[in-house]
């Protein structure tokens, strides 16, 4: 690590004002004309991928607000962190994304939510305030109070067009024809191949990063269990690890161990749902039938250990708030019976002719795009992309334990489909070491007072690296930015559909696993 | 009592209800306000085979204007209050709406904000409120079990009315 930070020192030492550590994360405050030239000798020299950018609103304190750009060290399990200062009369700051795509729509976010301008954005739409949200009011702005309602704005959102003949339009959603949650997609098409797809989101924005900050801290892990419903756990243990990360807890390894397994049951029930929706979108049904059994299964096996199907309720600061030791024979019992299931329902979906013809091929996403865009999770392990947080940045008990990272080069949704089987299995046998090697003792330790402070709390959900980074001031969270792995993946969707069929983008999409709540917030 | 017994035995009853009042069966549109997906979760269980739904006649339809019901989740955001409202004046009437989950009874813990406006009552009728977060299926097919016999006190009234 510290060879890096001597090499980026060495080459901008003019243009770095401050240099601070606080465990593994390294804070660089540089002067912002600098900002494009460093992010793109980090991300595009050093080979170190960009994981987050976010504003903090410092006007108070510091008189300035500030543009934070992270970037994961996964050899080293270490971050790097940008930082420049925005004078609030003077709002622009220069854009990355033409050097570093991945920027896009985190810059974007920060412009409707605190209102500073990435000057020279190559797209500066807006993006969560709909065209009815009046100009100049940002939410994530300390000036503004969570409880306003500014009026609705005439306005209108315009749309990339696509002309030429025989090329037209088809609009779907927000409200969709099957179960799942709101969004607009926009296709162009010319005959049955779709030469143009624009997505448009934040149907779903409830302002939870702004909810954080008038909550109490006891409500806040609850808060974030709702953020992506489905990735309850996930969400809730980068929390509460940002937050005992802050406070300098280290959790009791009981603990530690039972975070492993309720991660690893989630992914599980994930994971199957995400094949039985590939089965369901290529009309098999008897395939469907078996998976969604098998999610199901898992689902009351969840409920039993802990009460909540979706395991929630279970996580909390300082540790877990039940113990499931009690069950061990029965969580074993039950995996085994699942992987034995699981692994039938596999073999049965890859020798199906109808199955295996829709999905080889379908919906490509290659390496450099993937890359390009920052894409995330075991979509971004079916391109070539080997990285899994809880690998590269080991958290609860991890680090204990042998497992291995599935990785494809296809990108397709077989390739996707695929990874996501194998991480069944490795989920699996996760669990398995965990109840085996439980240590005794306490499940939590108690967390009355939260220093003041600020840190990055991380974890690998089933759709991948999901990030938090908190800062806590007079035992009240005064900033929370959630980072769900689908703000990364969304964008991909829009190259993963090129010259595929209409009728193969609900399965496109199933097999990216998109989260709109997780995205939207 | 198994999940699997405790299923059957609503499933009967509201198979009853829906055969006396609906003739067959009763279709159901589902409406994500701007839920946290975990509702969406449920209702997708609702489909699978250990509680297979339609089997009591109940079905989970592409379009509003196919649809005797509303099944709303989450809080109602700024963003989806116009998508809603429009989905709603699309349902033909008599229309029930029943509202599932904490946020779509109440706001829940999105509340009322900036950017959430509460509860779908605020937006639209709602004839009956399902409350968990989420609820589990049970709780889902019970409460579409009350929405139905709200219905039938409906029709009444408008017969006496009449
Ligand atoms: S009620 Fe609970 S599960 Fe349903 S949308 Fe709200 S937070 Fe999510």
């Amino acid at each position: 690590m510290n060879t890096i930070i001597e090499s980026i020192k060495k080459e901008y030492d003019n243009h770095i004002l401050e240099v601070s550590t606080s465990q593994n994360e390294t804070y660089l405050t540089v002067k912002k004309e600098i900002i494009v030239k460093m992010c793109d000798h980090i991300y595009h020299h050093l080979d170190i991928p960009l994981v987050c950018i976010f504003a903090t609103d410092e006007r108070k304190k510091e008189g300035f607000f500030k543009v934070h750009y992270v970037f994961s060290v996964d050899r080293e399990d270490a971050f790097i962190i940008l930082r420049i200062d925005i004078d609030g009369k003077n709002p622009g700051y220069p854009s990355i994304t033409n050097k570093v795509a991945a920027a896009n729509w985190y810059e974007r976010e920060i412009q409707d939510l605190f209102g500073l301008i990435p000057v020279g954005h190559p797209d500066p739409r807006r993006l969560i305030n709909f065209e009815d949200w009046p100009a100049g009011i940002h939410p994530l702005r300390k000036d503004f109070d969570i409880k306003t309602k500014p009026p609705r704005v005439e306005g209108e959102y315009v749309y990339r067009r696509v002309e030429g003949e025989g090329v037209y339009e088809i609009p779907v959603g927000p409200v969709h024809a099957g179960v799942i949650e709101p969004g607009h997609f926009r296709f162009s098409v010319a005959g049955e191949p779709i030469i143009n797809l624009e997505i448009r989101h934040f149907y779903t924005h409830k302002g939870v990063e702004k909810l954080f900050e008038n909550i109490s801290l006891d409500k806040a892990v609850f808060l974030a269990e709702r953020i992506s419903g489905d990735n309850s756990v996930a969400h809730a243990v980068a929390f509460c690890q940002a937050m005992e990360k802050i406070a300098g807890m280290d959790i009791p390894p009981r603990a530690k161990h039972v975070r492993t397994i309720l991660l690893e049951l989630e992914r599980i029930y994930n994971h199957i749902g995400d094949i039985a929706g590939i089965a369901t979108d290529v009309a098999f049904s008897f395939g469907a039938a078996h998976a969604n059994k098998l999610k199901e299964d898992v689902l009351q096996l969840n409920e039993r250990i802990t009460g909540s199907r979706l395991l929630r309720g279970m996580n909390t600061i300082g540790g877990v708030r039940r113990d499931i030791g009690s069950s061990k024979d029965e969580i074993l019992l039950n995996l085994s019976i699942i992987h034995r299931d699981f692994r039938k329902l596999m073999e049965l979906l890859f020798s199906t002719p109808s199955l295996m013809d829709r999905i080889e091929t379908t919906g490509r996403i290659y390496n450099d795009i993937a890359k390009g865009l920052h894409v995330v999770g075991p979509v971004g392990r079916a391109s070539g992309i080997d990285r899994d947080t809880r690998r590269d940045h080991p958290y609860a008990a991890y680090k204990e334990f042998n497992f291995k990272v599935p990785v494809s080069k296809a990108g397709d949704v077989h390739a996707r489909t695929v990874v996501r089987g194998d991480e069944i299995c490795e989920s699996i046998a996760l669990i398995e070491q965990a109840l085996w090697s439980l240590p005794e003792g306490d499940i939590s330790i108690k967390a009355d007072d939260i220093p003041d402070g600020s840190a990055l709390g991380y974890c690998e959900s089933p759709r991948g690296e999901t990030i938090y980074w908190i800062r806590t001031c007079g035992n009240k969270i005064e900033r929370c930015k959630v980072r769900d792995p689908s703000f990364c993946n969304w964008l991909s969707i829009e190259y993963a559909v090129l010259d595929n069929i209409v009728p193969d983008f609900p399965i496109i999409n199933k097999s990216l696993s998109l989260s709109y709540s997780g995205n939207d917030m | 009592m198994t999940v699997e017994d405790e299923i059957e035995i609503m499933g009967q009853r509201l198979n009853d209800k829906i055969r006396k009042i609906y003739g067959r069966s009763l279709h159901i549109r589902e409406v994500d306000a701007g839920s946290c997906n975990a509702c969406e979760v449920e209702v997708n269980s609702l489909s699978n085979p250990i509680y297979d739904i339609e089997r009591f006649g109940l079905h989970i339809v592409a379009s509003p204007r196919h649809a005797d019901m509303l099944l709303v989740t989450g809080p109602v955001t700024r963003n989806m209050e116009l998508a809603l409202l429009k989905t709603y004046n699309a349902t033909p009437a008599p229309k029930l709406v029943a509202a599932m989950g904490s946020c779509a009874c109440n706001g829940g813990i999105f509340g009322d904000t900036y950017a959430s406006m509460g509860g779908v009552d605020k937006i639209i009728p709602v004839d009956v409120y399902i409350p968990g977060c989420p609820p589990r299926p049970q709780a889902v097919i019970f409460g579409l079990m009350v929405a139905i016999g709200k219905l039938e006190q409906k029709i009444s009234k408008t017969e006496v009315k009449s």
